[in-house]
């Protein structure tokens, strides 16, 4: 008797979770549904913001946190012709151009980025999958860079074009790999544009010669191969629209959680 | 006699199943008024919410089935993981690792079926929301169900502190830890309280309510906060005070099992202690006690 109760009440709960788990899989679809999650992530960037900040510092470790080897994630070499004739010549002749809503546009050598007063910082790297590294970066820091450029009143966006393509597409467009961060996260102490990983050059497949540092976002956030850095009003027109290449493929475009 | 009671009054409900099911007993017996309206709505909106948290947060682990301890991963030697063998043509075996322990869980951890193919996967699609690999949107989930979460407790928790719900029952006391052996045998014996005894919380009762509501409830919502970057950068002592965020990770999944143990043992208690009438009592806040009301 209480074998046929078990059963019953087994096939009760596991009705009961099956069609909730059902509904789930189609709801992500439903654009009302997506629109929803969407404020939920709007209401979550706020309220990282008012603890935040500004000014708040990722934590930051000792020498001896340094993981021995510092897992690569995402492209592990671009691939292109243009790079490896970059890279053939130690990214001698490599620039980044700074460029959009600006007073100046500014277009920074390897030679130059390596002559402003630089930032070591030991951090911790969270992907979005879960895992964490710790590495020492070294590098130019976004904010005197924007500063120098003279972003206009109405910019807002720093959007930040790599020279990684992903994949391929039905249209023969291949993407390539863009990201981009508010001002707020943008002219953060701790954001800056990396060209060291622990007191080395930094590698290809960490995104040689210059990737982003974002301290308080997560991985996928952190551009590498970075060539070109854009301040914008909005994206909306750019791309996907979504503000960055995953962004695109659903993920949140506020990535501090 | 209750609703139930009387829709079967043609056919006399033998002793056993009326208690098996928690009908009201043939002697004598009075509805008492067991939980308010907040904690009926509040303890269901807990129950699905705390279904999604689960699903989607398997659904996130399974971008990396993997658990680690400290501030970073150390990828060769995970304290868990799920993992899948192979060759180049097909999965063939899941692995589930604890510790210096492995197990071979094929099917169900590790390695599953996707569209009747063997792929690697931590948890199988059906334990997943959403049931394909789809990191992005179960974090969409996660996230939104997190703030129910919070709010439902905060209303819950709020409710219980004010009106001393939590104080008066919930909350063990020293009394109850006194009576704490003794309620061990009863309960492994399937003697559960009756008549008066029955209208309070015993000691496990209360020990393992208020565990779930007041310790596994604030540990995981913390526990999940460390994970985020922006909020250790605005409260470093999160991941200080767990240990660094990999093994905050690690709390955080254990927290969610703890939940589900929970979960099923408070099923097999509900059942076996009187489905209907504590099923009832949940839905409608009335609770039969057997005996005749006391005066006064």
């Amino acid at each position: 008797m209480a074998e046929t109760r078990r059963n019953l009440l087994k096939g009760m709960l596991a009705s009961a979770g099956a069609l909730m788990l059902a509904a789930c899989t189609p709801l992500s679809e439903q654009q009302w549904v997506v629109s929803a999650l969407g404020e939920v992530e709007n209401l979550t960037r706020r309220m990282q913001r008012l603890f935040a900040g500004h000014h708040a510092l990722a934590p930051e470790f000792s020498k001896k946190d340094i993981a021995p080897v510092f897992r690569a994630n995402g492209t592990l070499n671009p691939q292109t012709d243009e790079y490896a004739a970059h890279a053939a010549k130690d990214f001698a002749d490599w620039r980044i151009e700074v460029g959009g809503l600006v007073e100046r546009k500014l277009s920074l050598s390897m030679a130059e980025l390596r002559a402003m007063p630089p930032r070591t910082q030991i951090t911790r790297h969270d992907c979005v999958e879960g895992w964490s590294c710790i590495g020492e970066w070294t590098g130019a820091p976004l904010a005197p860079i924007l500063a120098a450029a003279g972003p206009k009143p109405e910019a807002r966006y720093v959007m930040f074009y790599c020279a990684d393509p992903m994949g391929s597409s039905l249209s023969g467009d291949v993407p390539y790999y863009y990201e981009s961060l508010d001002l707020l996260e943008a002219t953060h102490p701790q954001t800056i544009l990396a060209y060291q990983l622990n007191g080395q050059v930094l590698p290809v497949e960490h995104g040689a010669p210059v990737r982003l540092r974002a301290e308080r976002q997560l991985g996928y956030k952190m551009a590498k191969y970075v060539q070109r850095i854009e301040l914008v009003e909005h994206f909306s027109n750019i791309n996907g629209g979504k503000g960055g290449y995953w962004e695109d493929q659903g993920y949140t475009w506020y990535g501090g959680i | 006699m209750s609703a139930v009671g009387r829709a079967v009054s043609g056919w006399r409900v033998p002793g056993w199943l009326r208690k098996a099911l928690g009908l009201a007993p043939e002697g004598p017996h009075y509805a008492f008024y067991r939980h308010k309206l907040i904690v009926r709505l509040t303890h269901w909106a807990n129950a699905c919410i705390l279904f999604v948290m689960l699903l989607s947060g398997l659904q996130i682990f399974n971008a990396h089935p993997a658990l680690y301890l400290g501030a970073q991963s150390d990828f060769d030697h995970p304290v868990f993981s799920l993992t899948a063998r192979g060759n180049d043509t097909e999965v063939t075996q899941g692995i589930t690792q604890i510790g210096p322990w492995s197990f071979d869980t094929t099917g169900v951890l590790g390695a599953s079926k996707v569209d009747g193919v063997m792929a690697a996967r931590g948890f199988p699609d059906w334990a997943t929301i959403p049931g394909p690999q789809w990191l992005a949107m179960g974090r969409q989930w996660h996230f939104a169900f997190a703030w129910l979460l919070v709010l439902n407790g905060l209303i819950f928790a709020g409710f219980a502190f004010y009106t001393r719900h939590a104080q008066r029952d919930l909350i063990p006391t020293k009394a109850d830890l006194k009576h704490l052996p003794r309620e061990i045998v009863d309960h492994a014996k399937l003697n559960f309280p009756k008549g008066e005894a029955a209208k309070r919380y015993n000691a496990l009762q209360k020990l393992a309510y208020a565990f779930v509501i007041f310790v596994l409830g604030p540990l995981v919502v913390l526990t999940g906060l460390t994970m985020s970057p922006t909020m250790d950068a605005a409260f470093p002592i999160l991941p200080w005070m767990f240990f660094g965020r990999q093994t905050a990770r690690t709390i955080h999944f254990l927290c969610a099992f703890g939940f589900l143990g929970f979960f099923i043992v408070h099923m097999i208690m509900v059942v076996l202690s009187g489905t209907w009438n504590n099923v009832r009592s949940m839905i409608t806040g009335r609770y039969v006690i057997e005996g005749k009301r006391p005066n006064g």
